[in-house]
């Protein structure tokens, strides 16, 4: 996969910085509609961000239609991913369970619902014996101080999840077949922009030209921006996961608590995958170390809701960074004053599962052959004002 | 032979699919880990990483030395989770 010894060409004609699942992705959309001359670079190897760190959720729920429809495609797309590139990614529809401890977030549950029906989902409300049917092991009830039963939960059957890994090196080798040149261990130091509006993107292995650059950095996108002088008003938010011994099979749906932001699955492989919000200081850098912080707060919130894994061992804790935007929403298109210099980024820890539809989207907006409302709803031109634009928060389904 | 030559005995990573790995371009040690799922088991590399690392010098004609030891991830020894949990219910997140 990496191509460290092979020299990094002198041209291109569009320039992918990161590659994440979100890069590669791209690269191989614009591949697969006939683009030729996509570089896509990064400073590390394949899956060492957030791409190869997340929990591999692939849902529909949402509360907003945008991102319903895009997901319930993502979800087509992922079904297909063996078929389309030849490789297994674990998948297992088993749905999402989301349980809500308040009556306002009962409520809130309650009117996504209606909005998902009206797309075609079938998530309904469920009570808490179904809950537990659905769950085994599953605690409704009170239990400790101060927190409350559940007050409502719902499911959608057709939600997934998916093993991050392959996902990520599938991607890559289709794109790799398809033409596109992958070169991992290349950092990117600088990026100027020519008065013919080409770029230089220079980089720890040579610099190379390109008619166009997209910034698919992630969480480090701001870092790259910079780099062309543009100012993001996305930052890194440090989240954490944990992994337990392989289980018998016996937990279908992810499991998810709105209001800790708490989620778990077991994976394929038999482990039991989650994580869970704690707040944090806004930090300027992506960090990635781990904190037994996390560990005991992952495990209370994880015996509460199932105190049988009291009993099962956690073997491995790590960090990746979440892409945060003011509002809760992507930034895409073309950075405002800088054409040609295009922005993939923001994806609020959900960029994971959006990257199979939005890369479909995004290499035919980039190829002129279509675009898509997502390039009006999420263009960063809603930051004009600053970073405090983008107005009030219409997602309230972002977890973790 | 070398199908049949387990390295990492918790996810069943054979010698052959490391091998594998390293003539698809996968040159590091993480890479590998990322590619064949070794050392993500129960015993998280402590039983398979120096096999492994030789055996990646040893496909791609490399000094061993050049190899260097993936991250290690916390818990040292695989732990039950109630030894981390709070005895009643989720502790305050700024504790």
């Amino acid at each position: 996969m990496s191509e460290r010894k092979v020299t990094l060409p002198g041209a291109a004609d569009i320039a992918i910085i990161g590659a994440g699942v979100m890069g590669l992705a791209l690269a191989y959309n614009l591949a697969a509609a006939g683009a030729r001359r996509v570089v896509v670079l990064d400073a590390h190897y394949l899956a060492w961000g957030a791409s190869g760190r997340n929990g591999g959720g692939v849902r529909q729920q949402w509360s907003t239609e945008m991102n319903i429809r895009l997901m319930q495609e993502s979800l087509e797309i992922c079904a297909g991913f063996a078929q389309e590139m030849g490789i297994n990614i674990w998948m297992r529809q088993g749905g999402y369970l989301f349980l809500a401890r308040t009556e306002a977030t009962r409520a809130r549950l309650e009117s996504s619902i209606a909005l998902q029906n009206r797309c075609g989902l079938p998530t309904r409300m469920i009570d808490l014996r179904e809950a537990r049917e659905l769950v085994p092991e599953l605690e409704t009830e009170a239990r400790g101080a101060g927190t409350p039963p559940f007050a409502g939960a719902c499911f959608n059957p057709t939600d997934a999840i998916v093993f991050p890994w392959p996902f990520v090196w599938g991607y890559a080798r289709a794109a790799q077949k398809r033409g596109v040149a992958i070169h991992t261990g290349t950092a990117v130091t600088a990026i100027e922009r020519s008065a013919g509006g080409d770029f230089t993107v220079h980089t720890s292995r040579g610099a190379l030209v390109a008619a166009r650059v997209v910034n698919a950095a992630g969480a480090w996108s701001p870092e790259v921006a910079r780099l062309a002088g543009v100012e993001l008003p996305d930052w890194p938010e440090r989240h954490e996961i944990l992994s337990t011994e392989p289980l018998k099979p016996f937990l279908r749906p992810m499991v998810s608590v709105l209001e800790s932001g708490l989620y778990f699955s077991q994976s394929l492989r038999g482990e039991i995958v989650g994580g869970i919000t704690l707040p944090d200081p806004r930090e300027q850098q992506v960090r990635l170390g781990s904190r037994l912080r996390f560990l005991r707060a992952m495990a209370s919130a994880l015996v509460q809701v199932m105190p049988r894994l009291g009993d099962v061992k956690v073997v491995r804790q790590w960090a990746g960074p979440y892409d945060m935007s003011p509002d809760g929403d992507p930034i895409v298109g073309e950075a405002p004053g800088l054409p040609g210099f295009f922005l993939c980024c923001g994806f609020v820890g959900h960029g994971f599962m959006m990257a199979p539809v939005v890369a479909r989207y995004y290499a035919r907006h980039l190829l002129g052959l279509e675009t898509h409302p997502l390039f009006t709803a999420w263009s960063a031109a809603r930051f004009a004002g600053g970073a405090g634009g983008g107005g009030a928060r219409r997602e309230h389904m972002n977890i973790g | 032979m070398s199908k049949k030559v387990i390295l990492c005995r918790c996810e069943d990573v054979t010698l052959a699919d490391v091998q594998h790995a390293v003539a698809l371009g996968w040159a590091d040690l993480e890479e590998v880990k990322r590619y064949t799922g070794f050392g993500t088991g129960p015993c998280q590399g402590k039983e398979c990483l120096r096999a492994v690392a030789l055996a990646i010098a040893a496909a791609a004609g490399r000094a061993p030395a050049t190899i260097a030891p993936f991250t290690t991830r916390p818990p040292l020894v695989p732990t039950e989770l109630k030894y981390f949990a709070a005895p009643e219910g989720v502790p305050e997140p700024d504790e």
